[in-house]
């Protein structure tokens, strides 16, 4: 048993745990210095998985690999800057005290948990890295125990997320019995042996996907997003947006190209419905929205549907391009995040479109971030967001997937308006009450890099796209 | 030197950037003495490359950059130096020199100076590139260089509504224009394979028995091409046709009409064609053709200058008129002698439009020559000028002997059309008689009407009836030399026995069997010929006297003994009203139902409009399906992992 490649996560997880010590001696006082020691050991445990070997650990229940290590980056970039921007960011407002010792130390083991799952190579490592994700992160939505919206909506993620899980153990349950393997690999050998799956096979691969897509929130299993975004305290919800997702796609991408790879008949075109459905919901529903953390949320089915576009297309091209929109979407989420954490009026968190009225007047700068981050949501070149749906669609249209690609580039054009909206609030509208100035450092930094990174994507692409592309190349290859 | 001729091309663009881009900072002042200094200069080194190229005959091109290079077709930045050029070069650049110093003058109480002068210098510069064009396609860059700034300048007063229509218009009936022109380069291309100048005219005389064939039509090519290229000279030098926009035109400030609209662009026309000779060489009909509108129009712009009353309107007839002349020159291929009226022209049109301004500039811009009148005293230096360049433009001059800029250029072409002893020139010789005289009378008309008889301005307007500054005055004074000398001196070389040695490879004309160019034939005509012009030119003068000076109810007799004719020209032949009805209603009757059937009854209905309220419904509709209960939530994940299931299995069952 080899546990080389392994190393970053048991870093993460004996912190974790000797954190939650430090913790519970000391109190909530100690949260603040948590989140610090919580942000520099993700970091710590990204630089140890560059110096690790790859391949794989515990008999194969494990690999290290370019996907994972793709994903992880994105994973620890996205909680460290969620982690670092949610710290001393309570809410008065909720009548709620200081921020909870809990709250980093959860992060980091959700964080533990995402990137378990991302190197899963086996059904049951897969599900065990899920769910210790996802335990961490109902009891995030819920952390404000005292507040009645975050109590709902973790309650309501508990609830619904508990129903996916089942659906995906049932998934793998039939998988296992139609294959009669949990090994990614054996797995993919007994379906490649199979020739045309069968339909057992086909009915595991379905119900494994309605737990994945629960995950990543596509539709027709996105209905929690909403209300758990608007529950859960704005920070929490930040931290729900980033990582997690990023995590959730790099896995949906694994498991339906590594073991299921020759399966591609049985679960492309399911692919290509949750995409378009995903897309279609996400453009219509944002439209109605006035509390912007729910906008978030509807933005979010849009482009998480928009990056399952590339998976459908079943190719190495696709991987590569829901890899490359994954990393790019992480960044706009974070720039975006950032300026909502930063929208308080009064020491009160405020959250409605509204209250956006006028910020190029009292905000220049943080509006300016805003308007070329919403730019790029829309998919305006030359921004970041314009080449990620370029490749992504690139991707579906060279497998053959034209209506799937037109749906795209038409729910586009319809998300464009609340995007737009936005940007039209903040540039043409007279100022209400300003909003509290100037923005917390933190913030700014965040909003900052992640506006340049969107912004010089186009001059620099290679860090993302090389890197994404040789992910995906490895994958193939297996 | 291949130096100083670039930058004598480049240095109207400097002075164009500089006012246009930082006239804010340099001011008034600085826009007009940045740009008025490198327009002297450009003059003078444009001289200095007439005497290099054109005397000594020199020719050169020099090549800047490649520009487009897609598949076989190529086209390059390159200045083309002959002797064609550089005589535009040195037309163009001295009358622009002249303008620019004279419009600081004219221009004083505008609020937009450094935008004038930057206009100004641009559209210099266009015209440079037009003339020193090294391909077909570097040339339409320069002419569409040129009529934009047209636009722009008609357009100046842009808070008039009739020099916006003005403007519009001139742009649009060049389109017309620019239309056969860009077909004609198309063509080019595809007969010749290339639109560089060398390698067209090489080859020219290789495909005289080309076809074109064009939905079923079998079309001899060079013909074709150069009917369409023709097209294009029309429209920008105001053919008959094509013309209606030059008058309209005079909407834009005077020294924009002495510079555009009389002595430079307007002529591109003209310069086109001898700068295209050999290839028109090879089309003899297309000639004809020329030969028979230029005709026609000098004498339809004549008779319509006869009745005019808009001092600048008269002066933008008389353009039109002489620019015939040139045409009827050029199609008895008597190119030399075109450009020879073209360079004259230049001088004492310019001079002539530039002193009108300055009767408008005395008279508190009144152009209505029905309240001028008995201002000679007052403006002594003015009328002079304006003297000198009405005999230049009528040809007064005693044949054999000496005479003003006209008498060379315009006889030389009416003996041009007399030599040709063919029919169109035939034609072109009886029409330009009849133009001279005309133009005679309506130059005179104008003089007496303008400086004689009794003042019929109001007493306001006469009191403050005052003579231009100098600084408009020398440039008036520089025009009227060469309105003078320009021909006596120039005649030798551009028209005379050896002119071939000066026009060198730059124009071509096939010769006859005995070897005689229509020149030469020129040279041979009768001395009545040579005569009749300056007969006919003192009877237009004297019948000016009589009609306005010794009788003046003469002319209202005449005008109700002819009432109809009179209307039929007062009205400018009705162009503009048929026109209208033709295409000007139609199109706007058509754009009408696009815009209100087909945009907004069909496009905005089902697209735009359609679709956002579509949108909002679904929106809507999708936000009542978020109903906040959890049951809600988990029958949809229930129903859609069945429904999937569902669709799978029937895809498999199928």
């Amino acid at each position: 048993m080899q546990a080389a490649p392994m190393l970053p996560e048991i870093l993460l997880a004996i912190a974790g745990m000797v954190l939650l010590m430090v913790g519970v001696f000391v109190g909530d006082k100690s949260a603040k210095p948590l989140t610090y020691v919580v942000a520099a050991a993700l970091f710590a445990a990204l630089a140890l998985g560059w110096t690790t070997p790859h391949g794989d650990a515990f008999g194969g229940l494990f690999v290290a690999d370019k996907l994972a290590y793709f994903a992880k980056a994105l994973i620890v970039i996205g909680a460290a800057a969620t982690v670092l921007m949610a710290a001393g960011r309570a809410t008065p407002s909720d009548g709620s005290g200081p921020m909870r010792f809990e709250q980093p130390v959860l992060m980091l083991f959700a964080s533990v948990g995402m990137m378990l799952m991302v190197s899963a190579n086996d059904l049951m490592s897969l599900y065990v890295g899920l769910e210790l994700q996802s335990l961490a992160l109902y009891v995030l939505a819920a952390i404000r125990r005292d507040s009645l919206r975050a109590t709902e909506a973790g309650l309501k993620y508990f609830v619904l997320g508990a129903l996916s899980s089942g659906m995906l153990l049932y998934g793998a349950g039939m998988i296992y019995g139609f294959t009669g393997a949990t090994n990614f690999d054996r797995i993919a050998a007994s379906v490649t042996a199979m020739g045309t799956p069968s339909l057992g096979l086909v009915v595991g691969i379905v119900f494994l996907m309605a737990g994945l897509a629960f995950k990543v929130s596509a539709a027709p299993f996105h209905m929690w997003t909403p209300d758990v975004y608007e529950g859960a305290d704005t920070p929490i919800t930040a931290f729900f947006a980033a990582a997690p997702k990023a995590a959730a796609l790099a896995l949906f991408a694994r498991v339906m190209t590594d073991p299921l790879g020759d399966a591609a008949s049985a679960w492309g075109q399911i692919v290509a419905m949750i995409a378009g459905l995903s897309v279609i919901v996400g453009a219509f529903g944002a439209l109605a929205q006035r509390n912007i953390k729910r906008l978030m949320a509807y933005s979010s089915i849009g482009h998480v549907g928009f990056a399952l576009i590339g998976l459908a297309a079943a190719s190495e091209n696709g991987v590569r391009s829901l890899l490359i929109y994954s990393a790019i979407y992480l960044f706009m989420n974070l720039a975006a995040f950032a300026f909502i954490l930063a929208m308080r009026r009064d020491e009160h968190a405020v959250e409605t479109i509204d209250d956006l009225a006028g910020a190029s007047q009292t905000h220049p700068y943080m509006a300016l971030a805003l308007a070329a981050v919403l730019f790029s949501m829309a998919g305006i070149p030359p921004l970041a967001g314009f080449f990620a749906k370029l490749y992504v669609l690139s991707a579906a249209v060279d497998s053959g997937l034209y209506v799937l690609a037109v749906v795209g580039v038409l729910a586009s054009v319809i998300s464009c308006f609340y995007y737009l909206r936005l940007i039209k609030l903040m540039y043409f509208d007279a100022p209400r009450d300003a909003m509290d100035s100037p923005m917390p450092r933190d913030l700014g930094l965040v909003l900052g890099v992640a506006t340049a990174i969107i912004l010089v994507f186009i001059l620099i692409p290679s860090p993302i796209v090389a890197t994404a592309t040789a992910a995906a190349q490895e994958l193939f290859q297996r | 030197m291949n130096a100083l001729y670039v930058i004598a091309i480049f240095l109207p663009l400097i002075g164009a950037l500089s006012a246009g881009l930082f006239g804010r900072s340099l001011g008034d002042r600085g826009s007009q003495l940045v740009t008025c200094s490198a327009l002297i200069l450009a003059a003078v080194l444009s001289v200095i490359a007439f005497i290099d190229v054109g005397l000594g005959h020199n020719p050169r091109s020099v090549e800047l950059m490649r520009w487009i290079e897609s598949g076989n077709f190529e086209a390059g930045w390159a200045l083309r130096f002959d002797t064609l050029s550089v005589v535009m070069m040195c037309v163009v650049t001295i009358v622009s020199a002249c303008v620019h110093v004279y419009s600081v003058g004219y221009m004083s109480h505008d609020h937009s100076k450094p935008r004038f002068m930057a206009y100004l210098s641009l559209f210099t510069f266009a015209m440079l590139m037009l003339v020193t064009a090294d391909n077909l396609v570097q040339m339409f860059f320069g002419w569409e260089g040129v009529g934009v700034c047209s636009y722009l300048l008609i357009g100046f007063w842009y808070d008039r509504p009739s020099a916006n229509a003005a403007a519009m218009k001139a742009f649009i009936v060049n389109r017309v224009g620019d239309f056969g022109f860009a077909l004609g380069i198309f063509g080019i291309f595809l007969l010749f394979d290339t639109v560089s100048f060398d390698t067209i005219f090489g080859a020219a005389a290789q495909f005289t028995d080309a076809r074109i064939h064009f939905l079923g039509l079998d079309l001899d090519a060079i013909e074709t091409l150069c009917f369409l290229l023709f097209i294009g000279a029309m429209g920008k030098s105001a053919q008959l046709g094509l013309h209606t926009w030059l008058p309209d035109a005079m909407e834009g400030p005077t020294p924009v009409s002495a510079l555009i609209h009389a002595a430079t662009m307007v002529t591109a026309g003209v310069f086109m064609v001898c700068r295209l000779s050999p290839i028109f060489e090879y089309a003899p009909n297309v000639l004809a053709f020329v030969t028979i509108v230029g005709a026609a129009t000098a004498f339809f712009a004549a008779t319509v200058g006869l009745t005019q009353f808009d001092i600048k309107r008269v002066i933008a007839y008389s353009t039109c008129s002489q620019l015939g002349y040139m045409f009827f020159a050029a199609g008895l291929s008597a190119y030399p002698a075109a450009m020879f009226h073209l360079t004259t022209h230049a001088f004492f049109k310019a001079l002539l439009f530039l002193g009108a301004g300055a009767v408008i500039h005395a008279m508190s811009d009144e152009q209505d020559m029905r309240k001028m009148g008995g201002i000679r005293g007052h403006i002594k230096q003015t009328y002079i000028l304006m003297w000198i360049g009405s005999l230049a433009l009528a040809g007064v001059g005693i044949p054999g002997v000496i005479g003003f800029a006209g008498f060379y250029s315009k006889d030389m072409i009416l003996e041009v059309a007399y030599g040709a002893h063919t029919i169109p020139g035939f034609i072109a010789f009886t029409l330009g008689i009849a133009a001279a005289l005309m133009t005679a009378f309506y130059s005179w008309r104008l003089i007496f009407m303008t400086f004689h008889g009794a003042p019929r301005a109001d007493e306001k307007v006469m009191a403050h009836v005052h003579e231009s500054p100098p600084i408009m005055l020398w440039p008036l004074y520089v025009l009227a030399l060469g309105a003078v000398i320009s021909g006596v001196a120039l005649y030798g070389p551009f028209v005379g026995h050896h002119f071939q040695e000066f026009w060198g490879d730059s124009i071509v004309i096939l010769a006859n069997v005995q070897g005689e160019t229509i020149i030469d034939k020129a040279h041979h005509v009768p001395f009545w010929v040579k005569a009749l012009p300056v007969v006919v030119t003192a009877l237009g003068i004297y019948l000016a006297w009589r009609f306005y000076i010794k009788q003046t109810d003469l002319p209202a007799k005449t005008v109700a003994a002819f009432e109809g004719l009179h209307a039929f020209f007062f009205n400018k032949w009705y162009f503009d009203e048929a026109y209208d009805f033709l295409f000007v209603r139609p199109a706007k009757w058509l754009g009408r139902q696009l815009w209100q059937r087909g945009d907004i009854g069909v496009i905005d209905r089902f697209g735009p409009d359609g679709i956002s309220s579509m949108a909002k419904r679904v929106a809507d509709r999708a936000s009542k399906l978020q109903s906040g209960y959890v049951y809600h939530y988990a029958f949809a994940m229930l129903i859609g992992v069945v429904a999937l299931v569902a669709w799978r299995i029937i895809q498999e069952g199928a």
